[in-house]
C-alpha cells in the first residue's frame, strides 16, 4: 500500500509545476494616463485622420486608421468607446463611392497593384458605398476627406443639396447629424476629454498635387473661404483665425489633446517618387536620337529668335534625359514657332511635310514647353503620361507615332510642380506649421510634428525594433514590409498609420507624462497587392 | 515510512533537474539525475551505459537493466514593455531511456543504450508577437548507442561505441510580419525533417585511485543531422506569392553538438558523492540554414551564433537500506545563446537545478527510480537581432522567464 504512495511522486511533479512569474510583470500600474483623460477620444481631421488610402476609404482600410489604432492604445489607460463613421455597407471592400446609383470618377476604388501589369490601378470591383445615404449620427473619427481647416466651421457641408454646388462633402454628407450642422459641432457633441485634430493639409497640399493648377490666395489677398477654388491655397489670416477657433472649441471644455503639423511636399511620394530625369538613351532608343535631335534643334534655334533657346536642350545619347514638359508661367512662343516651322517646312528643312494644322498643333505645345530640370517635382499621376501617344491622332501616322508624351511632346503643366509653384507650396506650409505651434503652445496641447517627423523620413527614420522606414513609394520586393504609404501616393497605407500612431502616442508620452505601450507598424498591412486585376 | 516521505518531499520541494540550454535535454537516467545529472565517475546501474560507458565494466551484476521516462513542463512568459506584450507557451516532454549491460567475461561488457539526449518543443500562439521567427517547433533525436567496456585492472577501463542517430524536425513560422492572404490570415510555413539519420560516437574511461574515489571522463561526438529531401509546406499564401511560396524540397542540416564530460565521484559508507564538469561545443551551431530546393526563395540563413558552454553538477546518494536510496543533486547550466541571438524558439537562458529522487528496491529485485526536478531561471531582457526584413535586420525581444518542472519514473534490474 504504502509503496503505491510513490507512483504518485511524478504526477505531483507536474502539479508542483508552478508558472514563472517575471519579476516586472506588466499589471495595472504599468501605463498610466499622465495627466490627460483619455476617457472620451475624438480625432478631428482630414482624410489622414478618416483613414483614407490608396485614393479612397473602404472598411479594412479604415479599421486602421491611425485614430483608431490610438484608441485601441488609449483602452489600457483608461480610454472609453472609439466610433468611426459606418463602412459596414462597403461589402467588397473596396471603397469608391456611388452617387444615386452611378458610379464618379472622382471617387473610384481603392488603388491595388496589379502583378501581371506591374502598376497600380483601381481594384476592378464594385463599390456599395452611396454618398447620400445618410447615417446621422456624430462618430469619434470625425475626420472628413478632403476637408480644409475653413470646412470644419462650414455649415452646410454636410447637406446633401449643396453636393451638386461643391459646397458640401460626400463623406460629411454621410454623417453629418443635419443639414446645417459644422464638422466641428458634430465632433464636440461627443464631449471630448481627449482630442486629436491633424487639419491644414488640404489648405496647402490641395494646390500641390494639382500641379499647382489653383490661385495662392496669399497673393490674391482672398480672405473669403466661400470664394476659394478647391485647389487654392488658403490665405494665412484665414487659417491662423479658423484654426484658432477650432482650437478654442476643443479646448473650451478643459479637454487635452494632440495636434500635428503639416507634411512637406518634398516628404511625400506623390512629388518625389517619378524623376525629372527618367529618359535614359536606351528608353527613348539610342537609334532615334540623332531624329529626335533634328527636331528638337530646330525648334532650339527658332526659340533662340526669341531669346528661349535654352528651354530645350539636345537629347544626350550617355546620361540620362530630363523631361519634356509645360510651364505655364513661361512666356508662349507658340507665334514664333508657328512661323519657324511653317519656314522650315516650306524650305524642305523638314524630313516630312507637314499640314498647316499639325504645324500649329507643334507650335502650340511648345510655346511654353521646356525640358525640366532638378527644381522641378514631378507628380505620380506623370508617370502613366511619361512615352504615351496624344490622346488624338495628328492625322499623320509618322508625325504620330514621333509625338511621344514627355520625349517630344510636353507633359501638361498640371503634372509638374514647378519651383515657383513649390515656393508659394512651401511658404504657406511654413507659416500654417508655425501658426500650428503657435496656437498649441498657447493652450498647453502637445504638437506632433509630422512634417519634422516624414522629412527625416525621407532618408529614413529608425524605430524601436531597429527598422528603418522611409518616405517612398512602394518599389517592388524591396520594400514590401516597410512601405508605409499607399498607393495613392500622398495617404499613408495601414502600416503607415500605424507608425504616425506610434509617434503620437510617444508624443502624448512625453508631453502628458502618460505612459501608453507604443504600436509597432511592422505587423500591419501594406499595398494590396492582386495576382491580376 | 510517514516520516520520511515527508522529508522526501521537502527534499523534491528544494531539488529537481532536467533542461540545458539549446534544445539538449539531460535527462538520461532517473538515478543520476536526481543526483544533478551527474554520472561519468559513478558506477550506479546500466545508466552508466549513457554517462561513462567505461563505467559498465565495473557493475557486479552479470546483467542489468535500467528504463524510464520523465514527463516535463516547461513554461516561458515573455513580455515586451514598450508595445505592452505579454505571451506565455507551457509545453510538455517526455524523453526516455533503456539501457542494459551483459558481462561477457570478467574484463568485457557490452551494453546498449536507447536515449533522447536533444528535444525542444515550443509552442507558442499562432500569429503571436514573434511568429515571424516561430509559431511551434518540435525536434527530437533518439541516439541507438551500443558499447563495449574493457576492464585494463581494477583500476582503469575503457570502453565505447559508435551512435546512430534517428531525428526530425518540424518547424511553423509566418513568413513574415505583415504579409497575408486574400482573407487576412497570416502567411506561414512549415519545414519539416524527418527519419533523418546520421551516425557518431562515444568514448570515455574511468580510474579507480581506491575502492572510494573513482574520475571519469567521457566525450560525445557532434552529429551533424542532414535532411537533403525534407518539406516546405506554405499556408495562407496570397495570390501574388504563390509563384514563390511554393510547397516543395529542402535541403537543410542540424548539429547536435560534441560534449565532453569529467568527474569525480566519492563513496563513503552509506554515501555516495559526485561532480561532473560538462562542456557542449555549441560553437558549431553558427546558423540555421534552410535551402529551399529549385525554389525562387533560394536559401535562407538563420544566423543563431552559439558559443560552448558549460555545466557544473552536484549530486549525493544516501543508502538508507537494502530497498531504499535517497539522492539529491544541484547543477547550474550556463545557455549556450549569445546576447542579440535569444530565440523564441529556445527562449532559455542560464539555469539553476534542483534535483531529487530515490529508488525503490522490491523484494524480486526490480527497482523503482523515481526522481523530481526542478529548473530555474532568472529574468532575461534579450532579443533576436537577425531576422532580416527588407534588407534590414530587425529585433524581437523583451522580457523572458521560463521554469521547467518534471518527475519521471523508471524501472531497474539487475541480477
Amino acid at each position: 500500500m504504502k509503496k503505491r504512495y510513490l507512483l504518485v511522486l511524478p504526477a505531483l511533479a507536474l502539479l508542483a509545476s508552478c508558472k514563472p512569474e517575471i519579476s516586472d510583470k506588466i499589471d495595472s500600474g504599468t501605463y498610466y494616463p499622465g495627466n490627460a483623460d483619455f476617457s472620451t477620444y475624438v480625432a478631428v481631421g482630414n482624410s489622414l485622420t478618416a483613414g483614407f488610402m490608396d485614393g479612397t476609404v473602404y472598411r479594412s482600410g479604415q479599421a486602421n486608421s491611425f485614430p483608431s489604432i490610438l484608441a485601441r492604445q488609449f483602452e489600457v489607460v483608461g480610454g472609453g468607446q472609439f466610433t468611426q463613421p459606418s463602412f459596414d455597407k462597403d461589402i467588397n471592400d473596396v471603397g469608391g463611392l456611388l452617387f444615386g446609383g452611378a458610379v464618379n470618377p472622382g471617387f473610384k476604388t481603392k488603388m491595388i497593384i496589379n502583378m501581371s501589369t506591374g502598376g497600380p490601378e483601381n481594384i476592378k470591383g464594385q463599390s456599395t458605398l452611396e454618398a447620400t445615404e445618410q447615417q446621422k449620427k456624430a462618430y469619434h473619427n470625425a475626420g472628413v476627406p478632403g476637408a480644409k481647416t475653413f470646412h470644419l466651421l462650414s455649415a452646410g457641408y454636410g447637406n446633401p443639396a449643396n453636393l451638386a454646388l461643391g459646397k458640401a462633402n460626400p463623406y460629411f454628407v454621410r454623417t453629418a447629424t443635419s443639414e446645417n450642422v459644422t464638422v466641428l459641432e458634430d465632433a464636440l457633441s461627443l464631449s471630448p476629454t481627449f482630442f486629436s485634430n491633424w487639419i491644414g493639409a488640404n489648405d496647402v497640399l490641395s494646390y500641390a498635387t494639382s500641379g499647382g493648377e489653383g490661385v495662392d490666395q496669399n497673393e490674391k489677398g482672398g480672405l473669403n473661404p466661400g470664394d476659394y477654388g478647391a485647389n487654392d491655397i488658403t490665405h494665412v489670416g484665414v487659417f491662423q483665425d479658423v484654426y484658432g477657433k477650432i482650437t478654442n472649441a476643443l479646448t473650451a471644455n478643459g479637454a487635452k489633446g494632440v495636434v500635428a503639423t503639416i507634411p512637406d511636399v518634398t516628404a511625400i511620394p506623390y512629388f518625389t517618387t517619378v524623376p525629372y530625369n527618367p529618359l535614359t538613351p536606351e528608353l527613348i532608343g539610342v537609334d532615334k536620337i540623332d531624329q529626335l535631335n533634328g527636331l528638337i534643334g530646330m525648334l532650339k534655334q527658332i526659340l533662340a529668335k526669341g531669346g528661349q533657346g535654352d528651354r530645350l536642350q539636345m537629347i544626350s545619347k550617355e546620361a540620362a534625359n530630363p523631361l519634356l514638359i509645360q510651364d505655364k508661367s513661361l512666356a508662349d512662343m507658340s507665334a514664333l514657332l508657328e512661323m519657324g516651322i511653317k519656314q522650315a517646312v516650306d524650305a524642305g528643312l523638314f524630313p516630312i511635310k507637314l499640314e498647316p494644322a499639325q504645324i500649329k498643333l507643334i507650335a502650340v505645345s511648345f510655346g511654353q514647353a521646356r525640358h525640366a530640370t532638378a527644381k522641378d517635382l514631378m507628380l505620380l499621376t506623370s508617370k502613366a503620361e511619361i512615352g504615351a501617344s496624344l490622346a488624338q491622332s495628328t492625322g499623320n501616322a509618322t508625325i504620330d507615332a514621333m509625338l511621344k508624351k514627355g520625349v517630344t511632346f510636353p507633359i501638361g503643366d498640371e503634372f509638374v510642380l514647378n519651383s515657383v509653384e513649390q515656393e508659394k507650396v512651401k511658404n504657406a506650409t511654413t507659416q500654417f506649421n508655425l501658426i500650428i505651434k503657435q496656437i498649441a503652445a498657447e493652450k498647453g496641447l502637445a504638437v506632433a510634428d509630422m512634417n519634422d517627423i516624414l522629412n527625416k523620413a525621407v532618408s529614413g527614420l529608425r524605430v524601436e525594433d531597429g527598422q528603418i522606414y522611409t518616405a517612398d513609394y512602394f518599389k517592388g520586393m524591396g520594400n514590401l514590409n516597410t512601405v508605409m504609404f499607399s498607393l495613392d501616393g500622398v495617404h499613408l497605407n495601414q502600416r503607415g498609420y500605424a507608425f504616425i500612431a506610434a509617434e503620437i502616442l510617444r508624443v502624448i508620452n512625453r508631453h502628458y507624462d502618460a505612459k501608453i505601450p507604443l504600436v509597432n507598424p511592422a505587423v500591419y498591412p501594406g499595398p494590396t497587392l492582386l495576382p491580376n486585376n | 515510512m510517514v516520516k520520511k516521505f515527508i522529508s522526501l518531499s521537502l527534499l523534491s520541494l528544494i531539488s529537481y533537474s532536467a533542461f540545458a540550454g539549446g534544445y539538449r535535454v539531460a535527462m538520461q537516467g532517473n538515478k543520476q539525475l536526481a543526483m544533478g545529472h551527474t554520472g561519468v565517475a559513478v558506477v550506479n546501474g546500466a545508466e552508466s551505459v549513457f554517462f561513462n560507458p567505461a563505467a559498465t565494466v565495473y557493475l557486479k551484476d552479470k546483467w542489468n537493466f535500467s528504463a524510464g521516462m520523465n514527463v516535463l513542463v516547461a513554461d516561458t512568459k515573455f513580455q515586451n514593455e514598450t508595445y505592452g506584450w505579454e505571451n506565455e507557451t507551457r509545453n510538455v516532454g517526455t524523453p526516455i531511456y533503456a539501457y542494459g549491460t551483459y558481462k561477457a567475461t570478467d574484463w568485457l561488457t557490452v551494453g546498449l543504450a536507447i536515449y533522447s539526449p536533444y528535444g525542444s518543443a515550443v509552442d507558442w500562439d499562432r500569429d503571436w508577437q514573434g511568429a515571424h521567427l516561430v509559431n511551434n517547433i518540435d525536434l527530437k533525436a533518439f541516439y541507438f548507442q551500443p558499447t563495449v567496456a574493457i576492464k585494463v585492472s581494477d583500476r582503469f577501463s575503457f570502453g565505447g561505441g559508435p551512435i546512430f542517430v534517428n531525428g526530425g524536425v518540424t518547424f511553423n513560422k509566418n513568413i513574415s510580419r505583415s504579409m497575408v492572404d486574400e482573407h487576412g490570415n497570416k502567411t506561414d510555413v512549415t519545414i519539416e525533417a524527418k527519419n533523418v539519420t546520421a551516425w557518431g560516437w562515444t568514448a570515455g574511461y574511468m580510474f579507480n585511485f581506491d575502492d572510494h574515489l573513482r574520475v571519469g571522463m567521457n566525450y560525445r561526438s557532434k552529429i551533424i543531422m542532414k535532411e537533403s529531401d525534407g518539406k516546405a509546406k506554405f499556408y495562407d499564401v496570397p495570390g501574388f506569392g504563390e509563384g514563390m511560396f511554393q510547397n516543395g524540397r529542402i535541403k537543410a542540416q542540424m548539429p547536435l553538438p560534441a560534449e565532453f564530460s569529467v568527474g569525480v565521484s566519492y563513496e563513503w559508507n552509506k554515501w555516495l558523492f559526485a561532480f561532473d564538469y560538462n562542456r557542449t561545443f555549441w560553437k558549431i551551431y553558427d546558423a540555421l540554414v534552410i535551402d529551399f530546393v529549385n525554389s525562387p526563395l533560394g536559401t535562407s540563413v538563420n544566423p543563431r551564433n552559439y558559443k560552448d558552454s558549460s555545466t557544473y553538477r552536484l549530486g549525493a546518494q544516501y543508502t538508507v537500506n537494502d530497498q531504499l536510496s535517497l539522492r539529491a543533486g544541484w547543477y547550474y547550466d550556463e545557455s549556450p545563446v549569445q546576447d542579440g541571438y535569444f530565440a523564441p524558439e529556445t527562449p532559455r537562458n542560464d539555469s539553476r537545478a534542483y534535483t531529487g529522487g530515490l529508488t525503490y528496491k522490491f523484494k524480486n529485485g526490480l527497482g523503482i527510480d523515481l526522481v523530481f526536478s526542478y529548473l530555474h531561471f532568472s529574468d532575461t531582457n534579450n532579443s533576436y537581432d537577425y531576422f532580416q526584413e527588407d534588407g534590414q535586420n530587425v529585433s524581437f525581444g523583451g522580457t523572458y522567464r521560463s521554469a521547467v518542472t518534471s518527475g519521471g519514473i523508471g524501472v531497474s534490474y539487475s541480477f
